[in-house]
């Protein structure tokens, strides 16, 4: 990663590396429809959903945002601090999952008395 | 590697120790980007975070309610004559989307090359697939609202959280690309005027732009395309 490529001015790159991402990011697109169109459930469902997400934000990120070419001082300042944000999500699913317990308790009468 | 701010041309280190050079230079800490496009980035950040604490909400409601969610498969379906078509709207927003990133790619390298009428038009055209997808969510609004009676507080098809957590996300994206549109026409008008050749004077900043800002605009309006990815897995997929 982050080439010191002669960047004689900004970001110029072949305009092929593009055309292909673009293409790429079709075909990605296509696959994660498809996988509603065509009824996948549970974990094979969740698994492809967020392969394909995945594989299209880096596409994005890396490439049509050019991360891939920048300095990594430039890439770690922007990737690091969303560490964060998986700990947030840690935090509310095991948040939400009590909330849900409790409802079952008080809402639904699953907690007998 | 040449500075595109000082002209200097200088090695710098790679890897860890260019990160640490970089950082403890007692000087700007992104050496070859225009302050314009860092800024961008750390915008960028601060929104990522937003919009990650909507879907974060989301998760949330979406599994503390004891009312089953509603299954975004049906609701977004639509019939051209026949049968429904699962998601297809969805679907058809998605590759606009995709496809005005790939214009706006273009727009950038035609932007270095200094064409400026092929910039111009493919900001324009990018600008027309970003005011299609608009015109598409309001479409897509309307029906829910009007037709299916969707409202913040309630829903005929489960949880009532659905419509809450749909107005906020979605429309906090698709004022995301108003405005990217709107701005796309602005940078558009000046890339055509010849603003950046001739260093014309910003009405707002009085400053001298060049061609860096199309990249700079770039950025965003893949941060646009980059968000929908993710809405459209989480929200409209899971």
């Amino acid at each position: 990663m982050a080439h010191a490529e002669a960047h004689v001015e900004g970001q110029q790159h072949p305009l092929g590396i593009y055309f292909k991402i673009w293409a790429l990011l079709f075909v990605l697109s296509t696959l994660s429809y498809l996988v509603d169109y065509y009824n996948f459930e549970g974990y094979l469902r969740w698994t492809l959903i967020l392969l394909f997400m995945f594989m299209k934000a880096g596409l994005i990120i890396s490439v049509f945002m050019h991360m891939l070419w920048e300095r990594l001082a430039l890439v770690y300042a922007i990737a690091l601090p969303t560490i964060a944000l998986m700990v947030f999500v840690f935090l509310m699913t095991n948040e939400a999952d009590n909330t849900f317990l409790l409802r079952g308790i008080y809402f639904l009468g699953l907690g007998g008395s | 590697m040449t500075d595109s701010n000082t002209g200097q041309v200088a090695a710098r280190t790679e890897g860890m120790p260019g990160i640490v050079s970089d950082w403890s230079s007692d000087q700007r800490a992104f050496k070859n980007v225009p302050w314009g496009k860092a800024m961008m980035w750390i915008f960028l950040l601060s929104d990522t975070f937003i919009f990650s604490i909507f879907l974060l909400s989301y998760m949330t409601v979406r599994m503390s309610t004891t009312i089953p969610w509603p299954y975004p498969s049906d609701i977004f379906a639509l019939s051209f004559g026949g049968e429904p078509i699962p998601l297809i709207l969805i679907a058809i927003m998605t590759f606009i989307l995709i496809t005005s990133s790939g214009t706006m790619v273009l727009a950038v390298n035609y932007g270095y090359r200094k064409d400026r009428v092929k910039t111009a038009i493919l900001l324009l055209i990018t600008a027309a697939f970003g005011a299609t997808f608009v015109g598409m969510q309001a479409f897509e609004w309307t029906k829910l609202i009007v037709e299916e009676g969707v409202r913040p507080w309630t829903n005929p098809f489960g949880a009532p959280q659905f419509g809450s957590v749909f107005f906020m996300i979605t429309g906090f994206h698709g004022f995301h690309v108003s405005v990217g549109v709107l701005f796309l026409i602005i940078i558009a008008r000046k890339v055509w005027r010849g603003d950046y050749d001739v260093g014309r004077r910003g009405f707002f900043t009085s400053r001298k732009g060049n061609y860096e800002i199309v990249e700079t605009m770039g950025l965003y309006w893949h941060f646009v395309d980059l968000v929908w990815v993710f809405i459209f897995a989480f929200f409209y997929l899971w």
